[in-house]
């Protein structure tokens, strides 16, 4: 207990030191739902990481025989084929956790590279100012004139679906949003004393904006990537779904909710469990990053 | 707000336009294959009809004439013939697109109806177990993919309890001499009730689907601005001086309360379009979203670019009202 008084003492008198980024993981870390939720996103993450290990079956071996074969706790349904089998006889939960490679990869793929770009446009044109910052704010502009979905529908109605034109075909329209964020948050820094000091001591345009700027607005930065993790998620299911995604026999949850489409009079579970993935990981994702909201930022409080 | 700054606005407008028309452009441009193949397929013609459609098409002009001759004819809705339907692409398009602003429409509906009580119930009785469920159910909202959730409620409405129909506008026998072309408003107007009732039962299970997520969104709007403005003196004054908590709620709170929910249901109205894809394929909606998708499968590429440009000015000009509208219903915020 002094232990505790002497803790909160040494903060009151700032004298403890912690890094900001420590104390906001203490506080992200006092929430237990969000906890719950970081834990779920990680056994996804496993999951998708070590798929050979969890499936019980291969998921893209075929049984006639086990066509539309229903859950193990329903009659005709067998414990070796957990959530049933689809109308190729496949396995679902192996084609659920082979689908969720394809969700994070896609979703982390888009996110890095689109939160790497609209990062280092968002700090030069916040930064630099003038020309830059009209280049890049109009093209934000106009990428913003676009609704999400079809600018990304008609990319791939250019290029053909296939992994790599999904992720640029998603990345083209993201890295606008972190770009926004970042743009906001440089202007703001460039007034503040530090980088002020930097500028005095006369270090370059490039130190001062990635060493000196760039880590004190990294909290916004990694709140905004993961709710639009979340997004990009749904959006690159919504394409599978359309047949415009990752094409088959690759199996995707989008894809897999599209095929149960014709089954939903007698099978219900071909499209239900793997919506129900993409909307347990998005779910968890999306509490996660209120969760990270509230600890970094107290003004995000209601 | 005065009529020059609503113009400068207007003209601020002017180079996003065009910068989407030439994003569209060069979209159009970088498209593998040529066009004039393309749009042939399997016809046998001869090199000078080739030609001859090349010329036609404006093919042979340097790239910046035929950006400029595309943004005439986009003006003029010239968009060209869609090869697939042997119609112009404005026919096609023009013939889905009443079922996609109805849709849009509904769900917009559907979402105000639903948020605002919601919205204020949760602010009214904060932390209240009411306020919990309707925060959770709104991370829920935004978390649900839209094209399962319609699949879901198909499954149980169409199919299990076999109370709505599982896909299109309306039925044969409900179809009405068009006024408005919105079925639902049109079938009223002809007094037939039957028919109306029909294409409400069509109009429900997409509309719920496409309204949840904005329902969700506009909930948290809401209760976020319910409850700053029930902070505000002026309500602590209504309270002083004895009126009633009904009249408080509705008569002051919820006319300034309102103003960000607005604002954002008008921003979120151009999210629908890019979600009413989605839906109207899991509903078969005979709207625009649909015949888009049908046509990147035919490679119909005239029809695609129209489309997008379509969106892209809406989505855009949207916005701008969004703006407006903000600026009409608060006038504390000056241009």
């Amino acid at each position: 207990m002094t232990d505790a008084v002497s803790r909160t003492e040494l903060d009151l008198a700032g004298l403890r030191t912690e890094s900001l980024f420590a104390r906001n993981m203490r506080l992200f870390a006092t929430s237990r739902l969000s906890l719950v939720s970081a834990g779920v996103v990680l056994a996804f993450i496993l999951m998708a990481l070590a798929a050979p290990l969890f499936a019980p079956h291969d998921p893209n071996e075929t049984d006639l025989f086990r066509r539309l074969q229903p859950p193990a706790w329903m009659p005709g349904g067998e414990w070796a084929y957990l959530l049933g089998c689809d109308a190729l006889g496949r396995d679902i939960l192996s084609r659920i956790i082979y689908g969720a490679r394809v969700s994070i990869f896609i979703g982390a793929a888009v996110i890095l590279v689109a939160t790497t770009i609209g990062t280092l446009a968002g700090l030069a044109a916040g930064y630099l100012r003038g020309w830059t910052d009209i280049v890049i704010s109009r093209l934000v502009d106009i990428l913003l004139g676009f609704p999400y979905l079809i600018f990304a529908i008609a990319l791939i109605a250019m290029t053909g679906p296939g992994l790599g034109n999904i992720i640029l075909a998603l990345a083209y329209k993201e890295w606008v949003i972190p770009c926004r964020v970042v743009r906001g948050e440089t202007l703001a820094a460039r007034e503040i004393e530090y980088v002020e000091a930097a500028r005095a001591m006369g270090g370059s345009r490039r130190y001062i904006m990635l060493r000196e700027i760039l880590p004190n607005i990294l909290s916004p930065v990694v709140v905004v990537s993961t709710v639009r993790m979340a997004h990009v998620i749904i959006l690159e299911a919504s394409l599978s779904f359309l047949g415009l995604g990752v094409q088959p026999p690759t199996a995707s949850w989008g894809s897999m909710v599209a095929d149960g489409r014709s089954f939903m009079l007698d099978a219900w579970w071909v499209s239900t469990f793997p919506g129900l993935a993409i909307l347990l990981l998005v779910l968890s994702i999306n509490v996660v990053s209120q969760g990270l909201r509230d600890a970094f930022d107290p003004k995000f409080h209601d | 707000m005065k009529l020059g700054k609503l113009f400068e606005r207007l003209v601020q407008l002017l180079p996003v336009l065009l910068g989407v028309s030439a994003i569209v452009f060069i979209m159009m441009t970088l498209t593998p294959g040529d066009p004039v193949d393309i749009m042939l397929g399997d016809q046998h013609v001869t090199e000078e009809q080739e030609q001859a459609l090349r010329k036609d098409m404006g093919l042979d002009l340097p790239p910046l004439e035929r950006f400029v001759k595309f943004i005439g004819n986009a003006a003029t809705g010239n968009f060209g013939l869609s090869f697939y339907h042997r119609q112009p692409v404005m026919e096609v398009i023009a013939s889905r697109l009443p079922a996609t602003i109805e849709l849009s429409l509904a769900a917009l509906v559907f979402a105000l109806a639903l948020s605002i009580p919601l919205g204020v119930i949760a602010a009214v009785k904060k932390n209240s177990l009411l306020d919990r469920l309707a925060t959770v159910s709104s991370l829920f909202g935004v978390s649900l993919p839209g094209f399962w959730f319609g699949i879901l409620l198909l499954m149980l409405f169409a199919v299990h309890l076999n109370v709505l129909p599982v896909s299109g506008r309306a039925g044969f026998s409900s179809e009405v001499p068009p006024i408005t072309y919105l079925l639902l408003i049109d079938t009223l107007l002809h007094g037939r009730f039957d028919a109306f009732g029909d294409a409400l039962a069509h109009i429900v299970l997409p509309a719920v689907t496409l309204g949840l997520p904005m329902a969700s969104i506009l909930m948290r709007v809401t209760r976020a601005s319910m409850l700053e403005v029930l902070e505000q003196d002026y309500i602590t004054f209504a309270e002083a001086k004895g009126l009633s908590r009904y009249k408080i709620l509705v008569k002051h709170a919820l006319k300034n309360a309102l103003i960000p929910t607005v604002t954002v249901a008008a921003i979120e109205t151009g999210s629908l379009l890019g979600g009413n894809m989605v839906v109207e394929t899991v509903f078969g909606w005979p709207g625009l979203g649909r015949l888009v998708v049908e046509s990147i499968f035919v490679r119909n590429y005239p029809l695609i670019q129209a489309a997008v440009l379509i969106y892209a000015v809406t989505y855009v000009m949207l916005n701008f009202f969004a703006d407006i509208l903000y600026t009409v219903l608060n006038p504390r915020v000056r241009l």
